[in-house]
């Protein structure tokens, strides 16, 4: 029985202690940003879009917005082409290209997102540079790295929704005469719609939070973009680039840029969770 | 003017089966360009000998090293604090608003953009409490973000053990914690092992994080204080630098690689632990 | 349908096969692995700590001081010296917060920062750099201001083929930015929101070398033979120009430190000052400040 209690008590040290390095993190990062945010107003901070952080102007609206149209985009990119190769391989082709395909997908979720942006630079920015205009490095060219990087978790996370809708539905939409397509369409899709809402979901969480390959292509122009060929910085770029020698307020700056980011991830889980919770 | 389903069957068909061709062409592509352009590069000089001149020539043993050091360290701090917790957290306590708060906090952690916990990491843990550029701020800060993964995952996994089993051991006389290590924490151990390869293959992947608390030394860490540069971070400079085309090449081969390594490890570890079981 | 095994096998002797042993002494070993680490970092480390030695700054200073590191331990093996970049800004605050010995800055020490010691190593030019393709071959300052102010947005300004310019910048706490700022643009202009913005020397000039359209500017002791470097008002940025003060485009590499540790510290900032280290950095293109 002493022994059930002490091991119960280093059970509970252990969870505390996790739970407090996380809530340390938390508290830090609102800690150290919060200050910045009632220095400068929440108003200023969030909706201007001047950011000259060593002479003392704080507003990362031109940020919010890059990272907001890079997102979109490569959700406009992954999310279609994700969703189809999810349907053909869970639905279309046989058993053996789905097990073939799996360990492939692991493999390309697991490469390196700076990997991703070499290619990028090496094979994308010049073919937009040559084809489409301005200097490559841009908003397109961040929004289709970002799509293709998070292709493989788009495709998996559906496929295992996709097969996780029983056979019962699709055997009894067939006997009632529809088509292969029409039991998707109708049937399988919106049964599986919770996991592939999850699915887009998780994609646009690690497009949101994608740093290096970003910085890698998308030009890091401190401007709000006209064109989608104009150069951006997201937030998470911002953070990145000038992480380095910010002290003061312009470190509580960027703290408080990731207080933003912090509670954009909250709101995304939050609607996850409301989601799945309601089918 | 309704079109016949079988019609519309075969343009969706076709229209799928044409977006899948070029999402897979474009999946394909990258794996085939590394491989081709990188595998050339992996000798055994290249992986023993260290990096000269700015990493133009030599190897990359000094990266193989930092990063396992890094990827280690991290994994040997989370563990027994995810996994402890995991098991606190669904055989301790009951089911209320405090779990459910925790979870999502763990969640949000989980999810929350890397750089983030860089920043924290390079305030805290280079300046603040001084251990500068080293193994140790790369290790905690890679710790501190890859034990939200652990905790989920191992809370899942335990989770997932049927209660049937908990009750048997319990009306057989066993005590709590000889239920846990003896039956729980097995039957749990293929998806806790799960989410501690997630973690590894995250940590490898990772390179904002270490640029800022492991640095960028080029000589293979020794100490727990010493810098050094990970595989990502090396490719990285190299990469974003022009400093060395077959070189950058030749380490996202071998980082390709060991991504292969870990995913079949854990696939098999899996297998071997499922066997256990019948 | 349900029936309750007991999960894992339960060998002959009552146990499960390989739980119970492994599991505690898993548990023990980790323990034991985190003292050993604690205390293992906190003796093996500190120790070391006398002969190691971190540099860390101007991103322009670096492959230098790599350089120069490398030799230096070439003769003195048991040392170890780890060079690290993030930008002239970060250098000086590391040094300042002890976190580098050494840091590493390619711009002159603002007013709060005088509070740490400077030793001057070497004399660098800043060269503006156009892609091989571009038929240009000289500006003056002013242009050049204009250019990076915003002003001048297109290279039919200078006759040639229209196309708009990509300019290329470094990020704001860049040392070489900075000199950049003072040298070119003064305090009246700035350099356009516009630019687009890279965190180190390397990948401005692996823009630059890449698109035909761009221009930026960069150390001159890192200009090779992937991107054209533009004379000034007439002088060609030549190492010679640098050292009889007709290129005008010129900083100071510093190494900083709040107090300069006896030891592996001096004694290689000695070497860099020495005949051999400046030397060498004369050969890789640099002027030293013997001159």
């Amino acid at each position: 029985m002493k022994k059930e209690l002490f091991i119960e008590r280093i059970l509970l040290f252990l969870a505390l202690s996790s739970i407090g390095s996380l809530l340390l993190i938390t508290v830090f990062i609102f800690w150290e940003g919060v200050p910045l945010i009632t220095h400068t107003g929440l108003k200023n901070f969030l909706l201007s879009s001047h950011w000259a952080p060593t002479r003392g102007h704080f507003g990362i609206l031109a940020m919010i917005i890059s990272s907001i149209f890079v997102t979109l985009g490569a959700m406009v990119l992954g999310v279609p082409l994700g969703l189809a190769c999810a349907i053909v391989l869970a639905e279309f082709s046989p058993e053996r290209v789905k097990t073939l395909l799996k360990p492939t997908l692991e493999l390309l979720a697991g490469i390196p997102s700076v990997v991703y942006g070499f290619l990028g630079v090496v094979w994308l920015v010049p073919l937009i540079r040559d084809y489409l205009g301005g200097p490559g490095l841009s908003l397109l060219a961040g929004a289709i790295i970002l799509g293709i990087m998070i292709l493989p978790t788009v495709i998996s996370i559906s496929i295992d929704a996709l097969s996780a809708v029983p056979d019962l539905y699709r055997d009894g939409s067939i006997a009632l005469g529809a088509t292969n397509w029409q039991t998707v369409r109708r049937v399988v899709l919106p049964a599986a719609s919770s996991g592939i809402i999850t699915a887009v979901i998780l994609g646009m969480g690690r497009a949101i939070g994608e740093t290096m390959a970003v910085i890698m292509v998308a030009g890091n122009a401190l401007k709000i973009p006209t064109s989608i060929l104009d150069p951006v910085r997201t937030l998470t770029s911002n953070i990145a680039l000038e992480l380095g020698y910010a002290t003061g307020r312009h470190r509580e700056a960027l703290f408080a840029t990731g207080i933003v980011l912090f509670i954009i991830i909250m709101i995304l889980n939050l609607t996850a969770t409301a989601i799945t919770r309601r089918r | 003017m309704r079109i016949d389903p079988r019609i519309s069957q075969g343009i969706m068909k076709a229209l799928l089966w044409a977006l899948t061709g070029f999402t897979l062409f474009i999946l394909v592509f990258i794996i085939v360009t590394i491989s081709i352009k990188g595998l050339p590069q992996v000798t055994a000089s290249f992986l023993l000998k260290e990096p000269l001149d700015m990493g133009r020539s030599g190897g990359i043993f000094s990266t193989i090293v930092a990063t396992a050091y890094v990827t280690i360290l991290a994994i040997l701090l989370a563990s027994p604090l995810g996994v402890g917790s995991a098991i606190y957290l669904t055989e301790y306590t009951r089911e209320g608003w405090i779990t459910r708060i925790i979870r999502f906090g763990a969640e949000c952690l989980a999810g929350v953009p890397s750089i983030i916990l860089g920043l924290f990491g390079f305030v805290l843990f280079v300046m603040k409490l001084g251990f500068g550029w080293s193994i140790l701020s790369g290790g905690l800060t890679l710790a501190v973000m890859v034990l939200p993964i652990i905790i989920r995952t191992s809370e899942e996994a335990i989770k997932a053990v049927p209660q049937e089993y908990r009750l048997v051991c319990y009306s057989l006389g066993l005590s709590k914690w000889q239920t846990i290590t003896r039956i729980v924490l097995p039957s749990a151990l293929p998806g806790i092992s799960t989410g501690i390869m997630l973690s590894v293959g995250r940590s490898l992947g990772e390179t904002a994080v270490l640029l800022f608390t492991a640095g960028a030394a080029l000589r293979t860490p020794v100490s727990l204080f010493d810098s050094g540069r990970t595989m990502a971070v090396h490719f990285y400079i190299l990469a974003r630098e022009g400093i060395s085309m077959p070189n950058a090449y030749g380490t996202a081969a071998i980082l390709m690689i060991s991504i292969l390594l870990i995913n079949v490890v854990a696939y098999s570890l899996m297998q071997h632990l499922m066997k256990r079981y019948s | 349908m349900s029936k309750i095994y007991i999960y894992p096998k339960i060998n002959h002797s009552g146990f499960p096969a390989y739980t119970n042993f492994r599991s505690i002494s898993f548990f023990l070993a980790l323990l034991i692995l985190w003292g050993l680490l604690a205390c293992a970092a906190v003796g093996c480390g500190r120790d070391k700590a006398a002969q190691n030695l971190c540099v860390a700054g101007s991103t322009s200073v670096q492959p230098f001081a790599e350089k120069l590191a490398e030799e230096y331990m070439r003769q003195h093996p048991q040392a170890r010296i780890d060079v690290q970049g993030g930008g002239s800004s970060a250098g000086i605050y590391a040094a300042q917060q002890g976190a580098a010995d050494l840091g590493a800055s390619s711009r002159e020490l603002v007013k709060k920062e005088k509070d740490l010691q400077e030793f001057p190593i070497a004399y660098d030019g800043i060269a503006i750099i156009v892609n091989k393709q571009n038929p240009l071959a000289n500006l003056s300052l002013g242009q050049i201001r204009q250019i990076f102010q915003g002003r001048i947005t297109d290279w039919q300004a200078f006759n040639l083929k229209p196309h708009p310019i990509d300019i290329i910048t470094r990020e704001e706490g860049s040392g070489t930015r900075n000199a950049f700022e003072e040298l070119v643009m003064g305090k009246q202009t700035e350099i356009t929101p516009e630019a687009l913005v890279q965190d180190s020397n390397g990948s401005v000039r692996e823009i630059v070398a890449n698109d035909p359209y761009a221009i930026g500017y960069i150390s001159m002791g890192l200009v090779d033979r992937r991107v054209k470097a533009l004379s000034v008002d007439g002088v060609a940025p030549t190492r010679d120009n640098v050292k009889n003060h007709t290129y005008k485009l010129v900083r100071r590499f510093l190494l900083v430190a709040r107090d300069l540790k006896p030891g592996l510290c001096t004694s290689f900032l000695n070497y860099i000052l020495s005949p051999e280290g400046q030397s060498l950095l004369e050969t890789e293109g640099l002027v030293g400040v013997g001159d």
